[in-house]
């Protein structure tokens, strides 16, 4: 079971900071496919790559990145701190 | 020796600068980024940074490690606050110390230009009609690109 996170933009438009999901999906590109599927805010965010950032275990990664079972994968929007 | 730290109490830069001083590094540099008033030409109260905990220290830490290798300090000290922070007070401080001052100098812009584009923190403006997330900007991308080459 994944565990996803969602913050910042992404996490008020979506309404949803936290969620466990049982999913087939081998990538992170595969995953975002499933999440735009729900429609609405979700196909808005999840239908385009750019303007998405992923973090699968507290690391940044490409949408070309493997799921494992357990993972913990994170979505948001560009970074803007310091 | 790195010394990484996110915190939502107000960030005391003189004694951050003073602790860093009496290790005596010969060349010390500072940068302090701070809250402007305006915020897209917007007058704003202040911002509220979300973080990613977890992620974020091991981001900074990262950032640090790769800094420490690239060149020879004796210290790099990496602050961020979250939560809300009101307009004049400090939201980050990056410290890199060296024998000499051009390590000191260049390690200093690569931690900032780093922090800007791989730490998990997202800026939203206080405003009296509400406010709103701060946008990316294409610039600091570009300021972390020029590294990658060197």
């Amino acid at each position: 079971m994944l565990t996803l996170r969602y913050f910042a933009r992404f996490r008020e438009t979506l309404q949803c900071e936290e969620e466990r999901l049982e999913s087939d999906a081998k990538t992170v590109a595969a995953l975002m496919k499933e999440l735009a599927e729900r429609g609405g805010a979700w196909a808005q965010i999840f239908s385009e790559q750019s303007g998405v950032r992923v973090a699968r275990n507290h690391e940044m990664v490409s949408f070309s990145t493997c799921l494992e079972a357990e993972d913990e994968i994170a979505f948001f929007p560009p970074v803007t701190g310091g | 020796m790195r010394h990484i730290r996110v915190q939502m109490t107000p960030l005391d830069v003189r004694a951050e600068l003073e602790r860093a001083q009496t290790r005596g590094p010969g060349a010390l540099v500072s940068f302090v980024g701070q809250v402007r008033e305006l915020e897209a030409g917007e007058p704003i109260l202040g911002l509220h940074l979300e973080h990613y905990p977890g992620m974020t220290e091991r981001a900074l830490e990262a950032i640090a490690d790769e800094a420490l290798k690239r060149w020879p300090l004796t210290e790099v000290v990496l602050i961020h606050r979250y939560g809300d922070i009101p307009v004049g007070e400090a939201i980050v401080l990056v410290l890199s110390a060296s024998s000499h001052r051009r390590a000191a100098f260049e390690a200093c812009e690569f931690l900032m230009d780093y922090l800007k584009t791989e730490a998990p923190f997202w800026k939203k403006t206080l405003s009296a009609t509400g406010g709103h997330w701060v946008e990316a900007k294409a610039s600091d991308d570009a300021a972390r690109q020029r590294w990658e080459s060197t």
